[in-house]
């Protein structure tokens, strides 16, 4: 039988999920015996090879390159989970969100006090760079999300259960009193 | 909602980090460029939070370091609430102590084992699909389990002293929320091996034993590879010792000659400024005394070791003494050599949380202090990737009115660039083909710098990179995308 096949990303995050993934310490060698790891930045696999069971989202949508990667994520994995307050409702980032985008750029390009010589009030623009989207979105706005795991981040103990539960097909319980915030 | 979004014409795969080459009509590299792709505006919209929320907010721009975003604030706020950073408590200045050589035995390890192992064991020309830590677990499980034991050892320290491995709460303005207990002390001293201080003493010397054997035999590829003439900026102890957490900003040129004297970092801004630019929305930070053309520095393990005068502990010092003499006391301007400095960096944070452990301050003591309040305050330390700028300025009803931050890998954005630009010339100038070897070298190049794209846009492991070739019609000749 092959090994299960895992895939993971970091969209509009801080990596801190994925250092929740690296907290399992040890175990990461038994998972590493488990499964098998596809698309994820923990490895130099960059486009699915193949289609995958989970698929692990870290990280809200900023941008339109975020939405790109959760779609093909959602074509290629049989199950996507929103490992995180960021993938789940925006997480911090979302406090942008109440702000008009023009102004967080404007604090950061034309107003701050270190910034000199930006006579033409240049506001990074250049077609290298993806289209920033008017607000961050949690993931389920944008694909549909088959389990939501919570924190800031998750518990290394939580995300690891969730994978070995998901993977041996035993019912996922994540206990009421986990969904909070952090 | 999702249909709006659709909208956009997204074109462009995965990536955070992109890298353009443009060539003239002889092939030759004209223009590369790093271009950082997100944007996320926290200095705006922290404005109105309350001012001691900002150790815990700010943290959340990166996960993999966010004990310096945490300690930086809290130093920032510690001028605001009229302590000061020099004034806090022993107890909690050590406490903040362990907390961030924690963080930097940690993110060392990490860079080093899960990161750079892989080049170092199997080849840089290796097969891309064996390049990662699972490959080396499989193959070297002893050495895989160590840098497992070393980053878990770090992770532990971080949440004896802030409470929780990633974005804990430790720092407030004015001190810490908390001593350590005997117990935590008593496991980290003399725990159950593997997990005490001395094991990984031992074992961050056997990481830089096999660090300046692969040196050996590899001399011209570390010491050749993306070389070249670079300013060097730190934080120094006011006596010119290795300090990550509290002292004055110094700068050398590539001589050695000091450009910054030992300033004091709440007046930054008359020594430091950023440029703007249309194609990344990472800035580019400069020396106002020297311009945004020439004023350019390089921060990290190496600007450290460029910078200090002598390392306080002894196993670590003794490092530091046959790496100066490689380059006869002068500024060490090797990319590659910034493996070696963090290697002993991290040897240095292995003895440093032995010497706190033993304090008896940690204990017990004084937790905060009370002052009389500001309006502004600069908190400025040493991130594991280099030093990290921290300024908040508050109104009459204690809320952030002005946050600027300039973080670690902003202050590598030229160097990054130049490094890029050295590396695509040397392996590409008259090439119309990108082979897989180029490519490789280029990311090697940056990955010298162990960028913190979240602090600007992360990414773990080798950054998703796509270069792409231009003739001199601006026209796409080649993309590349590693993989």
């Amino acid at each position: 039988m092959s090994k299960p096949i895992i895939a993971t990303t970091s969209l509009a995050g801080c990596f801190g999920c994925h250092m929740s993934l690296l907290d399992i310490d040890e175990r990461i060698l038994e998972l590493a015996e488990l499964v098998e790891f596809n698309k994820s930045p923990i490895n130099d696999i960059k486009k699915f090879t193949k289609k995958c069971d989970v698929g692990l989202i870290e990280g809200g949508v900023c941008n339109s390159e975020n939405i790109h990667v959760l779609k093909d994520f959602r074509e290629n994995c049989k199950i996507l989970v929103s490992v995180g307050e960021c993938a789940i409702m925006g997480g911090l980032p979302a406090l942008r969100n109440n702000i008009p985008l023009r102004e967080c750029l404007e604090e950061a390009y034309l107003d701050g006090p270190s910034v000199e010589n930006n006579e033409e009030r240049i506001i990074p623009n250049d077609e290298e760079l993806p289209l920033i989207l008017d607000k961050v979105y949690p993931c389920h706005e944008v694909v549909k999300i088959d389990i939501h795991l919570p924190g800031c981040p998750p518990s290394a103990d939580m995300i690891y259960e969730a994978l070995v539960s998901l993977i041996t097909g035993k019912e996922l319980k994540v206990p009421y009193e986990a969904f909070k915030y952090d | 909602m999702g249909q709006k979004l659709t909208i956009e014409p997204v074109t462009r795969v995965e990536g955070h980090g992109k890298v353009t080459i443009h060539l003239d009509d002889e092939n030759q590299v004209v223009q590369t460029r790093l271009h950082i792709v997100e944007f996320r505006g926290f200095e705006r919209f922290i404005q109105g939070r309350p001012y001691w929320e900002a150790p815990v907010l700010v943290q959340r721009l990166c996960g993999i370091c966010p004990v310096s975003h945490h300690l930086a604030a809290a130093k920032a706020l510690d001028v605001i609430v009229g302590v000061g950073p020099d004034n806090i408590s022993p107890t909690a200045e050590k406490m903040r102590r362990l907390m961030h050589y924690g963080q930097f035995f940690q993110s060392h390890s990490l860079h080093f084992f899960h990161l750079v192992s892989p080049d170092l064991l199997f080849g840089i020309d290796a097969d891309p699909a064996k390049r990662n830590v699972i490959e080396v677990a499989r193959e070297f499980k002893d050495l895989a389990v160590q840098g497992v034991m070393m980053r878990k050892f770090g992770q532990e320290i971080i949440e004896a002293t802030a409470g929780k491995k990633i974005h804990g709460t430790g720092a407030i303005p004015g001190g810490i929320n908390k001593s350590l207990s005997i117990e935590e002390k008593m496991k980290f001293l003399i725990g159950k091996d593997p997990l005490n201080v001395d094991q990984m003493i031992t074992w961050a010397q056997g990481a830089l034993d096999l660090f300046k054997d692969y040196h050996k035999k590899n001399k011209n590829l570390i010491d050749n590879f993306a070389k070249f003439p670079s300013s060097h900026l730190s934080l120094v102890r006011k006596d010119g010792a290795l300090d990550i957490y509290h002292g004055v900003i110094r700068a050398v040129d590539t001589e050695g000659n000091k450009i910054l004297h030992d300033i004091d970092y709440q007046d930054y801004l008359d020594y430091i400024a950023e440029e703007v630019k249309s194609w990344s929305y990472m800035k580019f930070p400069y020396l106002r005394s020297l311009g945004n053309k020439e004023g350019w520095y390089t921060v990290g393990p190496l600007a450290r070791l460029n910078t200090c005068d002598f390392i306080p502990t002894p196993l670590a010092q003794k490092e530091f003494e046959i790496f100066r003499a490689y380059t006869n006391g002068k500024p060490n301007n090797m990319s590659m050599h910034m493996h070696w400095a963090r290697l002993i960096e991290t040897l240095h944070a292995a003895e440093m949380i032995k010497e706190l452990l033993d304090d008896p301050d940690i204990l017990e003591g004084e937790l905060v202090r009370k002052g009389n309040k500001t309006i502004e305050g600069v908190g400025l330390i040493e991130a594991p990737r280099g030093t990290l700028f921290h300024h908040y300025r508050i109104n009459k009803d204690d809320q952030i009115e002005m946050a600027n931050l300039i973080v670690s890998t902003t202050n590598n954005n030229t160097p990054m660039n130049r490094a890029v630009e050295l590396v695509a010339k040397s392996y590409m100038n008259g090439q119309e083909k990108i082979t897989e070897g180029m490519l490789n070298a280029v990311e090697t190049a940056i990955r010298a710098y162990d960028p913190c794209l979240s602090c600007a846009t992360h990414a773990l492991g080798k950054m998703p990179l796509e270069i792409t070739l231009y003739n001199s019609n601006d026209e796409v000749i080649d993309i590349k995308r590693s993989e």
